[in-house]
Parts: C-alpha cells; structure tokens; sequence
C-alpha cells in the first residue's frame, strides 16, 4: 500500500525533504534491535510505501513537489540527489516563475485553475506507479500561498478525482507572532476549505517545535533545517511500518487508515520522542487517541492509562477510541520509542486565537482588497469565519 | 525566477541608478564566482552575446558573456548620462535604452510632466515595451526619482501612469528622494506635492527617501571610522557608503556615499527574491503584507548595520544590536521616529548568517517597545536570505508602515502653502499648456485626505484595545 506525498510550497517542499529523508535513514539503520527477517520486512513495507524502485538506481520518492517559484523546488532536488541515497523523479515536479506573494486569493482561483490539469496529470502518474494506492499525504503551510491556497484547491481535486482514497493534510501552523502579516486570513481560508474536502489534517505548530528545540534539545540557535528534522522524526515515528493490536504478522497495510469514530475534525498531534511520561490530561478531552510504540519490550507496555474514560467525551466507550500499533523494530536507533496522535480539544486554543485575530483584521477591512482583487470576497471570509466558530464550538462542547 | 527593470529619470534618478548597477555587479561577481548566468543574475541583468549585430543576441544559460543592465535611462539633460555612457559602467548599459533631451525641465514639474511626457511618450512606450519582451517573466518596474527637481518628478511620475496602463500586472516600486529642509530648488514643495498625487494614485509602494538622513548616517559612520578608537578597526569594504573595489575608478563624488545607501536599500529589498534562504520573500509579499489599504503605501525604511566591525566573532548581543538599531529614528532613511509613532505593519528582511530563532528572540524583545495598530497587533512580516550582501556577514533591511510619515508630508504642504498663499513662482507652471491652478488645489487635496489617513490612525493609538465579539453559531 503506498502513499503519494504532494509537498507545496515553500515550506512542503522543505519539510518534505526531510521527511523522506528521515524515513529513509531509519528504514537502512542497521541496527533494528530485531531478527534480520524482521528489519527486512520493515524496510520493504517502508520502501513499498513512500518510494518507487527504478532498474538501476536509486530509490525515488513517491512524491510530486509542487511550487510556484523555482528556488525551493531547485534546492531540493539537489539536496536529495547530492545524497546519493534516494532522490526526487525528474519530471516529478512542477514549477512556475513568479509566486503566489503570500496570497491565499491568488493561490487558490489564479494558480488553481491555470495549474490544475498539469498538476494532476503529474500526481495520476505517480499514482499509476503505485500497485495500490492507500493514500495522499499532503504537505504545507497555513500562512504563505501557494501552500494555503493552492493546497486547498488541489486537495478539493482530489476529493474529486480520487474519492475513495484517503486524504491527509500535513498542516504547518505559523508562529503565533507572525511570519507572515496575512497569515491569520490565510488560514482561516485554508482550513476551512480543507474542513470540506480532507480526511485528516495532522497538525504541527511551528511554536511547539521550536520549544522542542530549545528546551528539549537545547539548540541555540535554532534554524528551519532544525525545526524540519525534529518535524520529519515525529512523522517517521508514526508513519513507519507497525503491526496493530490484533498481532497480525504482517505489517499494518495501510499506514494512513486511522479509524475515527465521528466525520474527522481537526487531528492534533503532539508526538513525543522518548517514551511518553503521565500526561496531564484533565482539561484536554480527546475524541480519539492512537499511541504507537517501537523497540523493546513493546508486548509488555502497559497502556491501560489512556483508557482511562475521564479522557474522552462522554459519548465515547475508551476502548472504542483507543488504538494501539506496535513493532519491536526499533526507529532511528531509539531503544524504545513511542508516539501519539491525538484527536483532542489541544488546538482548540490556537484555533480560536487565529479566528479571533482574523476577525479583528477583517472588522477594520485590512488588506481585504488584495483578496477581493483575485475573486475572494467578504461572503467567502464570513463563510470560513461560521465553518471555524462551529468547529471551536464542537471541540469545547465535548 | 522573475526580472526587474530598473527606470532611473533624470539627475538624481540616474546618479543613483549608477550607484546601484555598480553594487549589483559586485554583488553578484562575489556570489557566481564561476561566471554562470544563473537565474539569480538574470532578475537585474541580461546575457548578451555583443558579437551579434541588431536586436538579437540574448543568452539564457551558459557562461557570462557580456552584461546589460535592465534599465531605462530617461534624463531630460545630457551631462549625467553622458557621464555614465563614458564610464567604466558603459558596457552595461544598452544605448538603445536612452531617451535624452538637451534642455531639461528647469525644476519645474510641469515641464517634466505635461511638456515632456507628451513629447516622448511613444518613444517612452518603446523602450519599456523593449525591456519587457526581453524578460521572461516581468515582475517589477522600481522607478528611481527625486521629487523636488523636474525631470525626476514630473516626468518620473508620468511615467508611472503609463507604467500602470500598459503593464498593470507588474507592479510599480518607487524610491522617492524627498527633498531637505535647506533645499536649494525654490519651487521643490510645487514639485513635491504634484508628484505626490501621482504617486498616491499610481504607484503600488514608495519608500520615501531624505537627504539629511542619508547625510546624517554618513556623518554617524565617518566619526565611527575616524575615530580610531581602540579595538574598532571597521573593515572598509564593509561601509553600507563605500565605493571601495568598485568599477568606477574616477573620483568619489560628494553624493556618491549617499547614493550608495540607497542602492544598498534596492539591493537588500531583492536579496530574497533572487537568492536562496530558508524563508523566502518576494516582490510581491511586500505589497501583499505591507500594504493593508491601497493608499497607505509609503514604507518607511532602515539598513543596519552601518558597517562591520573587524571583529570576526559576532556574539549574540551584537546581532541583536542589529536588530535595535533597525527602529532607532537615526537609522531611517527619511527624518522619522518609528518607534513613537504607530506600526501598521513591518516587514524584516534578514540576509546572511541569521537564523530564525535569532529573529524570533529580537522580535520578542522589541515588541513591547512598539505600538502596533489594534487589528494588527503581531504586524510582522519575516524573511531569511542566506546571502549577506558584499563586506558582511549579514544585515536588516526592516520595512515600516507606520504613522511616522506624517511629519515629512506635513511638513511639506506646509512648505507648498508657504509659496502658494503668494503665488509665487506659479506663472511658470501655469504658462504650461494643461496646467491650471485645479493641479495645484487638486494635488494638496490628495496629500491632506492622506495625512487625515494617518491622524485618524494616529488617533486609535492610546484607545484600549477592545476584542469585538465574534459571531454566535448553533452547534
């Protein structure tokens, strides 16, 4: 089962190297901690997954690189290839000359439009190389335009092309002091657009990685390429191959499927690298959680405190909202490792802080005419406002 | 990659442009050490083969032939670009891109704007069109021009009329120079104020420029570098003024330190977008997210550091003194005090060996220092280039929208009334077939709506900030 990765933009782009990257290094670490038959039948799941094999070479991502400038995309590529371990495909990329200017409006109905059929056209390809498809996992940013916008309007294509299979949206959340000025109207936009068309969106705040960075790792000064590994290691934790709880002895087909109960709202995730202490988690109420530990003494785990009922809805058996995959091979030398995804009101907070930025923005109508210039209007701004104050809402009402 | 063409109109206009190809071809020779027409170089320059005859000629890859600069070069007097074409920079300049005349606009605006914009506007017309089909993807025209003079004003900012019509996707980048307090043209605030109208009107973003500022920086660094206090050796290529190792042999002229500032502000604006970092920004970013209403668009602007110290070992506090001295008023490039007045939004550019968290930890730190307006409390708009410019290991340019402009108009139409309550010197513009005083009531209307702009915003200042209610939805 195989996932094909779009990275967009910038910041997709960046990440998506990194991603790949990561999965790659461990899936050749010599050192699994597990039998031989075990590692290589962990490194052909993982391989079978994210990369395509060609005669001779290298492996190749199974990803297209999405940008509407050629820096970025030009960098990457050559970054990947210089490593001689794996690389992008050649044709796997599509570039334009001048960017989106941060502009959500412009992303999603100039680029759009224009682009579509050439970037489908390059994402049918690499799903035709695929033997079964399981799913997208798209990368990008909330704050720029090409990721925010014209994320959006590939990810709508997707529903509609491929509705069968599952999309899951990698969303970068912006620093809370701004990167970009227009990043809370650009959000708004992009999430509610994806509410209407994306399976999952797996969150990662660029606030809560930078503190990973500084507290936890200690990095002075800390650079995106930092931010991005820490990134691409929580991603690798959950994305490569495990067996679920039932113990088959084949790895877990598909990597994506994650079994939500209610139509999948907003998936936080807070993945932890070591293994995970008692977390306080009296306030935060989850819908659905999925713990996933790696390396020794994983069959001797006891996880019975995340059935805990005081951390779910009331509506909601724990053992329902429970999962569990695990694999003794080890990931990225750690000796024991363990991550969580979590579908919780943890991003309410944030939620509702970008909703009531871009509401007092939008009071004052600042820079509303660079949107409405492109065909965004003030009826599409309230209706993203509704969508997000249901979706705040539904999460505090749990 | 996107291309910029580069106008420069009359004396000013063109004794800076001179400045800044000068400092773009360093720039550029320091970073492509192998000679290779990158697309990084092609944003300001074109790669021409010279042997071929005619038009035609233009490479896109491979090694550096010959470069041309994509530039205009409008002047309504021969002596300053007659000096560049006799230069060491002639060869960069395209002679097809000239458009003289012999008697210039004798400061008067609507000589510039009426007498010769009508005069050369097909000739106008045909050398942008030119410098446009030479690009393959146009993104910017940056207009270099003073307001006090003639040329540089009137004809400067009619141009930006047919710039917007006949480009209106491109967009139109002004360096203003504004003029002093002492200046020596009698009718520079006429000139200033009906320039002003077409630059309200026409131009998607100004950054206003004063001579004392640049003078006063310069005076700063010449009592830093005289100085020769002990352990301060400053590395003389690094001055943000300097000329050294330039191609221009002949003797510093008195403006030339000023006009390199400025040059350095054009080039640091594009470092982004031509060269490689971890967090791009394009030209077009900057109107984006520096321009909340369409008539706001003055920037207000600061380069640090003024030069580098000799000192190899950069620790952290003086990277962040970088960073203060961005917002200190004597680092602005027009006479304004950013910090007492109020942001609507600030753009930092960073170029060199500056990481995010160091931008992150300098914003934390001076945030509270600065009142940003209420709907745009975290105003701030980040870029990181991994390319310092030539001479240092890195630098800010920091962009402001920000109240502090105020002063500099008021001030001007404060100048304007002084000569108009007389009618002084008018019968020279009002000799001028289309002129009529209506420009001139016209004119300071457009500046007075723009300073109530400014007073009304200025006013929501000290007012509490309250967070209006959001809207109620069932669940």
């Amino acid at each position: 089962m195989s996932i094909v990765t779009v990275q967009l933009g910038q910041c997709g782009n960046q990440i998506g190297f990194e991603v790949f990257d990561a999965l790659f290094s461990d899936s050749h670490c010599p050192q699994g901690l597990c039998s031989k038959r075990e590692n290589e039948a962990y490194q052909a799941s993982c391989k079978e997954r994210f990369f395509s094999e060609e005669e001779h070479g290298v492996p190749i991502a199974r990803a297209v690189l999405v940008d509407m400038e050629p820096k970025v995309i030009n960098q990457t590529l050559s970054k990947a290839a210089q490593s001689g371990r794996w690389k992008y495909g050649q044709h796997s990329c599509f570039c334009q000359k001048q960017g989106s200017g941060n502009n959500w409006a412009y992303g999603y109905s100039v680029h759009g439009p224009r682009h579509e059929e050439s970037i489908m056209n390059l994402i049918q390809k690499e799903v035709e190389k695929c033997d079964s498809l399981s799913g997208f996992f798209i990368i990008m940013s909330m704050a720029g335009g090409t990721g925010s916008g014209l994320g959006a309007f590939i990810t709508r294509n997707l529903q509609d092309q491929y509705s069968n299979s599952l999309k899951m949206n990698h969303i970068i959340w912006p620093y809370g002091t701004g990167e970009v000025i227009v990043q809370n109207y650009n959000s708004i936009l992009t999430l509610s657009h994806l509410y209407r068309s994306s399976d999952a969106l797996l969150v990662h705040e660029n606030d809560a990685l930078h503190k990973i960075c500084a507290k936890l790792m200690n990095i002075k000064q800390i650079s995106f390429r930092d931010i991005n590994q820490v990134l691409a290691h929580q991603l690798g934790s959950v994305f490569q191959p495990t067996y679920s709880e039932e113990g088959s002895s084949h790895y877990r087909r598909n990597p994506l499927g994650i079994d939500w109960q209610v139509r999948p709202p907003l998936s936080g995730a807070p993945t932890l690298g070591k293994m995970s202490a008692n977390k306080n988690l009296h306030f935060n109420t989850s819908l659905a959680n999925l713990v996933i530990l790696r390396g020794k003494e994983v069959h001797s785990a006891d996880l019975g405190g995340f059935k805990d009922p005081a951390l779910y809805t009331s509506w909601l058996e724990p053992d329902n909202a429970f999962n569990m995959w695990k694999t003794q091979r080890a990931f990225n030398k750690y000796e024991k490792s363990a991550a969580l995804v979590s579908n919780s009101q943890f991003l309410v907070k944030p939620l509702d802080m970008i909703v009531g930025k871009a509401w007092n923005m939008f009071a004052s109508k600042a820079y509303i005419h660079q949107y409405t210039k492109f065909g965004i209007e003030e009826e599409d701004f309230l209706d993203s406002f509704t969508l997000l104050e249901q979706v705040v809402a539904s999460y505090r009402n749990l | 990659m996107t291309q910029s063409v580069i106008v420069q109109v009359g004396q000013c206009g063109n004794q800076i442009g001179c400045c800044f190809w000068d400092l773009a071809l360093r720039e550029h020779a320091s970073v492509n050490q192998k000679g290779i027409y990158d697309e990084a170089i092609s944003s300001f320059f074109r790669n021409v083969d010279t042997r071929m005859v005619g038009d035609g000629g233009s490479i896109s890859k491979g090694k550096i032939c010959s470069l041309k600069a994509r530039a205009v070069l409008i002047d309504m007097e021969e002596g300053v670009v007659n000096e560049i074409l006799q230069g060491p920079l002639r060869d960069v300049f395209d002679s097809k891109q000239l458009i003289t005349d012999i008697s210039g606009s004798g400061n008067n605006w609507a000589v510039g704007h009426k007498v010769f914009g009508s005069l050369y506007q097909e000739q106008i017309l045909e050398k942008l069109r030119k410098s446009a089909e030479h690009c393959d993807c146009l993104q910017c025209f940056f207009i270099i021009h003073s307001m006090g003079g003639g040329t540089g004003s009137g004809l400067g900012t009619f141009l930006l009329k047919v710039l917007e019509d006949e480009f209106p996707e491109v967009y139109r980048f002004v360096t203003s120079i504004y003029p002093s307090g002492e200046d020596d043209v009698i009718t520079s605030p006429y000139n200033s104020i009906l320039a002003m109208k077409e630059l309200n009107e026409h131009a998607d973003c100004v950054l206003p420029i004063d001579n004392q500022s640049l003078f006063d920086i310069i005076s700063k660094i010449d009592l830093v570098v005289n100085s020769g206090k002990l352990g301060t050796a400053v590395k003389p290529k690094s001055l943000v003024t300097s000329s050294a190792g330039a191609f221009k042999k002949q003797q510093e002229k008195p403006f030339d330190a000023m006009n390199n500032i400025v040059a350095n502000l054009l080039l640091n604006l594009t470092s982004s977008a031509r060269f490689e970092g971890s967090l791009n920004m394009d030209l077009n970013e900057i109107s984006m997210n520096l321009v909340p209403f369409p008539q706001l668009h003055y920037l207000v602007s600061s380069l640090t550091p003024l030069y580098t110290l000799a000192d190899v070992n950069i620790p952290p506090r003086r990277l962040d003194q970088m960073f203060s001295d961005a917002f200190s008023k004597d680092h602005q490039l027009i006479q304004a005090d950013p910090k007492h007045s109020l942001y609507l939004a600030c753009a930092l550019m960073v170029r060199g060996n500056v990481q995010i968290s160091d931008l992150r930890r300098n914003i934390e730190r001076l945030k509270p220092s600065l009142q940003f307006v209420s709907w745009n409390q975290e105003g701030w708009k980040t870029s990181l280039c991994s390319v310092p410019p030539v001479g240092h290991s890195h630098s800010l340019l920091a962009l402001a929208n920000n109240t502090c402009v105020k002063p500099t108009f008021l001030e001007l139409r404060e100048r304007f009334m002084r000569l108009y309550k007389k009618k002084a010197h008018l019968h020279h513009y009002l000799q001028i077939e289309g002129m009529e005083e209506s420009c001139f009531t016209e004119a300071v209307s457009s500046l007075s709506a723009l300073i109530q702009e400014y007073s009304q915003l200025d006013a929501t200042k000290s007012m509490p900030m309250e967070d209006l209610p959001r809207l109620s939805v069932a669940v």
